[in-house]
């Protein structure tokens, strides 16, 4: 025997784990004989991410137990066995083997079980719950052979469920016994449009059902008849229909237990008897079981202090407030959502359009948040969460809150400087403003930084943008500069590297990274360092000594989709294409079996092909007059245009022709980003040429010019640069501006966001391109003037040369492509068939 | 299982890789200046077999290829994926004999 304190965790899930890791943190493990029984077949395992399990199907990578944790720790972990007895006056536990283990502190982690609804017929076969990994494995098992899949149950665990079954390709079904679905958390208002929603996506759903039995079924394995009288036919059926708790083994040794379930605690998590601590979801709290991580992992530490001996951590309630995206459809839902509390009053905003339902529950004197739902969009949540929990004085008034911010008036934000330091950031793990602070000025530079030291934002995510601006205006404060070195290997900014390529005509990147850099080069410096070199001196791209250099898009003049096969855009001048080009790609589409699709650039993509076919494929279409469309490039997309005055009745100059003639001067042109125009023939605008790094707009007298546009992640309206300008004036400007903006631009920064960073901003660059304030217009000029010299189509070089297109080749010693790469027919034509259609293995179509 | 040539070291361009059909199964080829590296062509995040066609990296003294989907780095050594310590892939023994690039799968 030794005279270490022996503890005794019962149940490994991830709220048993925290506890572990909770005393192996305090440094005092060496003071413990720790053993963990779990009934599952492997340790501690990330549940809240279980749907994850889809994506590898690999049980590891849900894993939450370091290697060597176990052994290093000295702790003895068993997994597939299950404590079926208490003896609390000989303080020791039984288990499914007739193995007996003694312990001084028990802990209960038994978590909680499906609760599945008796009714008759709920033990047939393909009946299943969602809650382990096995559960998983069974029902991707069953819908190999299944066409319909019903889940009982609409709240947050059901609608997950639903998800992963309509993910597997089946018809699915939920059906709810309330009125609305995610009853608990969202109002009738929010219920409905989430329905809207959710049915969206293809889901059938069925509120007020009330299920009465279950038979075998005409058309699938069972048939649910509802009180109601109506029927559902399904193939598969998955309860979630709510938890309960794990509480046998208190109730089998005399523990104290609630009415409805749950192990009864203290704030330092003991039950009725001192030497067992139950944690998690068996336990209840208040008169409360939280079904949430965090208030379990706040229970497991609350636990892990009191069993050392400390006990500056209690378990005193938690927050419930949730931030998900349920089948991308963004719910939210904080504190008093139901406003239950006296005198509350509530602020409704719904934007039927756009699918937005937002309330807001405010106290009777209107000081207060009491509580809140958002459905549809939830990017409030962060700011919303804390008025409420830091009891924050609401606006004059509070519904600006909600409504949408109009036109120039900045939304009502939350400065996180207006934030105490006690304020709970990350609430999953229990990170206050105060600790992300402290891990600032102890040396945390990004928020990467901050997720290893202090755990914030690793868990749902919910707090990662409001995480960024904490560090953000800490690191401002400090008045430190954020590090702007391109990567580890090249202490320089890009700019700086430009200039170091362009005065030391540097031609490669060995020479590069012998005479400025270190180490190998990465994935940023190597691209970056590519395109510098090309905006330079603009030589194939393919050449040995750039080649290794490039991101994938580039190093085989395609763009890579998520299956390893690859689109091919052909240049499409303008958005113009003759018939026989089109029929020409149409036939090229047909022979290879592409999806063909017309982009949102005015010109088409054909997707699917593989390695070995790219140049197969560029040959036809080189021949047939096309060119590389560089759709893979950091570097010139389309110049879209409108129809003009060819043949529009309002049109005042020939956009297309003017658009045709800017795509062929700049095609080609390597660049920090891409680079897009658009030209319309007249005010009407048409081409959306104001949304794009360059817009022209024709008018009476000649051209507008717009710069530094944007559609993307941010929209951007571009700048009005020269008005009423002749084409020569336009081009020469357009030529400035571009090599400038490859100049001084950081490495994936838009013409939009780089002119954000201008000083100076507009006026400062109409002094540099119109009046040459920097002397620099000749030299930008002369180097326009040398990429547009030296323009070649890529793939008709690589096309012509054998040697760069066994480049292309699947496989080095085969012959063949990759057998793994299948499609599946859709409206007509191929999309790449899911993991699940491949395991499912039906109508599954090769490479062509 | 004895040594497989797959092709010649001209075959592959410096600090490129190239994919290899051993046996059906798929495996990137890398050359790093003159020494070759083998690891399972397929990336596990995509699970599509695109490894091959990563940009090698060396990240911290570690020589890495990073996937050209969604850029976690593996190490060529090893296969043992830099952002993630749970996860790792095939790793192969692989030479060159006089000009021949050899790899040799344990089975
Ligand atoms: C094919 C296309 C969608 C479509 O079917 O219509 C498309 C597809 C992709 N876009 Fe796009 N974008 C396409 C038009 C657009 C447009 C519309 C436009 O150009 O008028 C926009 C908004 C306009 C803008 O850029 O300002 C657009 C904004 C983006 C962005 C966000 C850029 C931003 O500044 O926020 C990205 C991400 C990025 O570049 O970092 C992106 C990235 C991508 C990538 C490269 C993502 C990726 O890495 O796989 C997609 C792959 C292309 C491919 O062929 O495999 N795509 N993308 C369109 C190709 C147009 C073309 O003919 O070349
Ligand atoms: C699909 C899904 C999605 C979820 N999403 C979220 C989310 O987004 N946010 C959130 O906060 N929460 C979420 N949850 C809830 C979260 O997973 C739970 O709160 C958490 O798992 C509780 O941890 P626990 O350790 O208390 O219990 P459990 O995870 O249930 O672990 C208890 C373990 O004890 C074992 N056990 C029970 N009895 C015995 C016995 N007698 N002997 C031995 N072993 C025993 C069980 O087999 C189990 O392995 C989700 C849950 C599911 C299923
Ligand atoms: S922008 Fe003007 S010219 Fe062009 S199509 Fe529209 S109305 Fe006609
Ligand atoms: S709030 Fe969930 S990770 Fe921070």
């Amino acid at each position: 025997m030794t005279d270490k304190q022996r503890l005794l965790i019962v149940g490994n899930g991830p709220v048993g784990h925290q506890f572990i890791e909770s005393i192996v943190e305090s440094g005092q493990s060496d003071q413990f004989d720790i053993t963990v029984i779990g009934e599952e077949p492997r340790p501690a395992y990330d549940r809240v991410h279980l749907t994850a399990w889809f994506e590898t199907r690999e049980a590891d990578s849900l894993n939450m137990v370091k290697e060597g944790f176990y052994s290093n720790n000295n702790i003895t972990a068993l997994s597939n066995e299950k404590v079926t007895e208490i003896d609390r006056a000989n303080k020791v536990a039984t288990t499914d083997k007739g193995e007996k283990y003694a312990y001084d502190k028990l802990i209960l982690s038994t978590g909680s079980f499906p609760f599945v609804p008796p009714v008759p017929g709920h033990d047939r076969q393909n009946c299943f719950v969602y809650r382990t990994i096995e559960d998983l494995e069974a029902i991707t098992a069953a819908a190999k052979n299944a066409k319909v899949g019903a889940v009982v149950g609409g709240g947050l665990l059901g609608l997950e469920a639903a998800k992963a079954i309509k993910d597997l390709g089946l018809k699915t079904h939920v059906i709810e016994f309330a009125p609305r679905l995610m009853a608990v958390q969202v109002d009738e208002g929010g219920g409905a449009l989430l329905r809207r929603k959710i049915e969206d996506l293809g889901v059938s759903v069925h509120t007020q059902k009330n299920t009465q039995q279950i038979i075998d079924g005409n058309d699938c394995i069972h048939k649910l008849q509802f009180a109601d009288g109506a029927e559902l036919e399904t193939d598969i059926l998955v309860f979630s229909a709510g938890i309960r708790p794990q509480d046998a083994l208190a109730r089998q040794s005399d523990l104290e237990v609630g009415e409805r379930g749950g192990i009864v605690i203290n704030d330092n998590c003991q039950t009725s008897d001192p030497a067992i601590y139950a944690i998690g979801e068996c336990a209840l709290w208040g008169g409360r079981i939280y079904g949430l991580i965090a208030p379990g992992w706040d229970m497991a530490r609350a636990a892990a202090d009191h069993v050392i001996g400390s006990s500056e951590k209690t378990f005193t309630g938690a927050d419930m407030s949730t931030k998900l995206k349920l089948m991308g459809v963004d719910v939210a839902s904080i504190g008093d959502a139901h406003a239950s509390t006296p005198g509350a009053k509530c602020y409704t905003f719904i934007d039927e359009k756009a699918e937005v339902y937002k309330k807001i529950v405010v106290t009777e004197d209107g000081q207060h948040l009491l509580g809140a739902v958002l459905i549809g969009e939830a990017n409030d949540y962060g700011t919303l969460l804390q008025f409420a929990l830091n009891k924050i004085e609401l606006p004059e008034h509070p519904e600006s809150m909600i409504l949408p911010a109009l036109d120039g008036s900045a939304g009502v934000g939350l400065g996180v400087d207006a934030l105490p330091d006690v304020a709970q950031i990350c609430s999953c793990n229990n990170v206050s403003k105060g600790d992300l602070c402290a891990a600032v000025q102890d040396g945390a530079m990004t928020v990467g930084d901050l997720k290893a030291c202090t755990k914030a934002a690793t868990t749902c995510g919910g707090c990662t943008a409001l995480v960024g601006q904490v560090l953000n205006a800490e690191l401002t404060k400090m008045g430190v500069e954020v590090n702007t070195d391109l990567c580890e290997h090249f202490p320089y900014t890009r700019q700086e590297i430009y200039h170091l390529v362009r005065v030391g005509e540097i031609k490669s990147f060995d020479e590069l990274l012998e005479k400025h850099g270190s180490g190998h080069g990465c994935e940023i410096c190597k691209p970056t360092a590519a395109s510098i070199l090309a905006s330079c001196w603009n030589d194939y791209i393919l050449e040995p000594k750039h080649a290794a250099l490039q991101d994938t898009n580039d190093r085989f003049l395609a763009n890579m989709q998520k299956n390893g096969t690859y689109s091919v855009v052909p240049r499409m001048a303008g958005g113009e294409v003759t018939p026989d080009g089109l029929i020409a790609v149409g036939q090229v589409a047909k022979k290879y079996n592409l999806y063909t699709k017309i982009t949102g650039g005015q010109r088409v993509d054909l997707f699917g092909a593989t390695l070995d076919q790219l140049p197969r494929i560029w040959e036809e279409l080189i021949s047939a007059g096309f060119e590389s469309g560089h759709a893979y490039g950091k570097s010139l997309r389309t110049v879209k245009s409108c129809v003009g005055s060819t043949w529009c009745r309002y049109g005042v100059q020939d956009s297309v022709g003017k658009a045709i003639d800017l795509e062929n001067r700049y095609k080609g042109l390597r660049s920090p980003h891409k680079l897009k125009m658009a030209v319309s023939g007249c005010t009407r605008e048409c081409a959306e040429a104001q949304s794009k790094d360059v817009g022209v707009i024709a008018t009476e007298k000649g051209w507008n010019l717009y710069l530094c546009g944007n559609g993307g992640m941010k929209p951007r309206h571009a700048d009005l640069f020269a008005s009423d300008i002749d084409t020569d004036t336009m081009v020469k400007y357009i030529d400035r501006f571009l090599m400038f903006y490859v100049r001084t631009a950081d490495r994936l920064q838009r013409t939009s966001v780089w002119m954000e960073n201008l000083e100076g901003g507009l006026d400062y660059l109409r002094k540099v391109i119109i009046d040459d304030s920097l002397g620099i217009c000749a030299d930008l000029d002369a180097e326009m003037a040398h990429v547009v010299d030296t323009y070649q189509c890529e793939w008709k070089t690589t096309i012509e040369n054998p040697e760069k297109v066994k480049q292309f080749r699947s496989f080095v010693n085969a012959d063949k492509s990759d057998k793994e790469i299948v499609f599946i027919q859709e409206r007509g034509q191929i999309r790449p068939a899911t993991e699940a259609e491949k395991i499912a293995d039906s109508d599954l179509i090769a490479v062509a | 299982m004895s040594w497989t040539t797959v092709c010649s070291i001209d075959d592959i361009l410096p600090n490129t890789g190239v994919a290899a059909l051993i046996e059906e199964m798929q495996v990137a080829v890398f050359r790093v200046d003159d020494t070759i590296y083998a690891l399972a062509n397929k990336d596990p995040f995509s699970n599509a077999n695109v490894l091959s066609r990563g940009i090698i990296c060396s990240i911290k003294g570690t020589l890495v290829v990073a996937s050209p989907i969604y850029k976690q780095h593996f190490s060529l050594e090893a296969g043992q994926c830099l952002e993630d310590d749970s996860v790792s892939i095939a790793c192969y023994e692989a030479r060159t004999e006089g000009n021949s690039v050899q790899i040799r799968i344990a089975h």
